[in-house]
């Protein structure tokens, strides 16, 4: 059966020139990047080479770059880092609630460091307000880190605003672009950040290969200590042929991004439109600011996971927020937090498309989907209508 | 994840719907915590002549609500109020840990029926 992917927020697969760019660092360029003879020099110039691909991929200055294993690795070092450089000067955080787990649960373990953490409220739209975020500074806050743009509702946050509020009150702004990074034009500077996560299984680069932009002059606390790799900030013999490959793909992100946003946003909204046909299912996030490929939906008195595997036998593979399909058997709070209750949570499901999906694709997705729910609805008790639900919510609020 | 036996009773549930002038009733779960099952019952001369189920729910809940009704079909209801989760994810070929209480409602659903039966038929 053919396959049509449609998780790209959970992982790219990865581009044919990206793996080529890889290869001779499997074989016959396996040099350690710090050894003096050719065999390093030749790791140690590949590795400079992708750092000035990922620099410029975000406008940044290649000694911002900072390479490291993950996303997750990113965001925890962004946050750990800065608040141990930064904690004489106040112990106060702000995340949002729109926030991946790797933020969330790094914030979490500065609560138990003694910071006290500010986690903002989002809108419907999973949008922070600008506004919400002003009354939420005091003068003990060092750092903020909110999202660039949604891998659960694709919603993009107004980042510039926001960095530009925490600029004012010298307060060090990270943002988490790990599932906006090759997906929009990004710029650090114009965007006014100090810190930025990104990675490269996110646009057609392999795992095991991410980056944190840090603004020239910016003093952050390693996470991993050992040699001078990274300049001294993240130690480690490098992951050359990821990195190389890091390097291929945000070249090519770079060089096509225009060409992959004009391709999939009318794919998206061709989705949007299809899906949406079928009665009581909603889009979630932002309609208009929202990422190119990205289309999410809750489909009322159905459960994610029982579509996706629906779905999987129809060779259509994406992604669901709900409870059931979560290892940790708990909604997303994302979608908790954007004040849809529990139940419709359940029914989540989200589309992320690549420029590698054909408009036949999204067509047979719609079909399906339409099928797919209908025959789940049949089989569900609440068919025509949730009836006394509302007294079940009570049991949410299980912190 | 699941075996081929849960995602066989899952893409080709049986006894879906309710039972005409059911005689027993059970609901379990709830929708904002997990799964919820319904199950109507028949009972004829001691047995269940026929059980069908609604649920919502991943695949194991629907998967588990299929396996169940079939395996009540024809019991007494003291045999079937021996069915357990265990029983049931047993003849499921098994399911994932994490599945196991949140989405194995199935025994409790159809002892609710079999008691609502009991509780409007005193012996």
């Amino acid at each position: 059966m053919q396959v049509r992917y449609f998780d790209h927020a959970g992982t790219t697969p990865l581009d044919p020139a990206v793996l080529e760019a890889m290869m001779p660092y499997l074989r016959e360029s396996f040099g350690n990047p710090m050894s003096i003879y050719e065999l390093g020099g030749r790791a140690s110039a590949a590795v400079q080479e992708a750092r000035a691909d990922v620099a410029a991929l975000i406008n940044a200055r290649p000694s911002g770059v900072i390479f490291t294993a993950s996303g997750a690795e990113s965001n925890n070092f962004a946050l750990r880092g800065i608040a141990l450089a930064r904690q004489n000067e106040g112990k106060h955080i702000i995340v949002s609630k729109a926030e991946h787990h790797s933020v969330l649960n790094s914030a979490r373990f500065l609560e138990k460091q003694g910071f006290i953490v500010t986690y903002l409220p989002i809108d419907g739209y999973g949008m922070v307000e600008p506004e919400t975020l002003g009354k939420a500074i005091t003068k003990e806050t060092v750092l903020i880190s909110i999202i660039l743009a949604s891998p659960e509702v694709g919603t993009i946050q107004p980042i510039r605003e926001l960095a530009k509020m925490a600029k004012e009150k010298g307060i060090i702004f990270h943002t988490d672009a790990v599932a906006a990074a090759g997906q929009i034009p990004i710029d650090v500077k114009e965007l006014g950040v100090d810190l930025l996560s990104l990675s490269a299984h996110q646009f057609y680069g392999p795992k095991g290969a991410a980056a944190l932009y840090v603004r020239e002059g910016l003093r952050i606390v390693p996470l991993i200590y050992g040699g001078i790799q990274e300049g001294g900030r993240r130690a480690g013999t490098e992951n050359v042929p990821a990195i190389a490959g890091m390097g291929k793909a945000a070249a090519i992100a770079r060089e096509r991004l225009s060409h992959r946003i004009e391709y999939l946003r009318p794919l998206r909204d061709r989705l949007i439109e299809g899906v949406k046909k079928t009665d009581n299912v909603y889009l979630t996030g932002h309609p208009a600011e929202r990422l190119p490929g990205h289309a999410s939906f809750t489909v009322e008195f159905v459960e994610g996971e029982a579509m996706l595997l629906m779905m999987a036998a129809k060779g259509i593979y994406a992604a669901s927020g709900s409870a059931c399909s979560s290892k940790a058997l708990k909604s997303s709070p994302v979608l908790l937090s954007m004040g849809i209750p529990s139940s419709v949570a359940q029914g989540s499901i989200v589309f992320s498309l690549g420029h590698e999906n054909s408009t036949d694709d999204v067509e047979y997705a719609i079909t399906e989907f339409s099928v797919i729910a209908k025959k789940l609805r049949e089989i569900s008790p609440y068919r025509g209508g949730w009836g006394g639900v509302e007294e079940a919510e009570k049991c949410i609020p299980k912190k | 994840m699941y075996s081929e036996k849960v995602m066989d009773h899952f893409m080709n549930p049986r006894n879906v719907g309710e039972v005409e002038n059911p005689d027993g009733v059970g609901a379990e779960g709830n929708p904002t915590c997990g799964d919820v099952m319904k199950i109507t019952i028949k009972v004829e001369d001691g047995k269940i002549a026929d059980a069908k189920f609604r649920t919502f729910g991943c695949g194991a809940a629907i998967a588990v609500s299929s396996m169940v009704t079939e395996m009540a079909k024809g019991m007494t209801l003291d045999e079937a109020l021996k069915i357990t989760k265990e029983s049931v994810a047993n003849e499921l070929d098994g399911l994932p840990p994490q599945k196991m209480h949140c989405s194995n409602l199935g025994a409790d659903a159809l002892k609710k029926a079999i008691e609502d039966y009991k509780s409007k038929h005193p012996q």
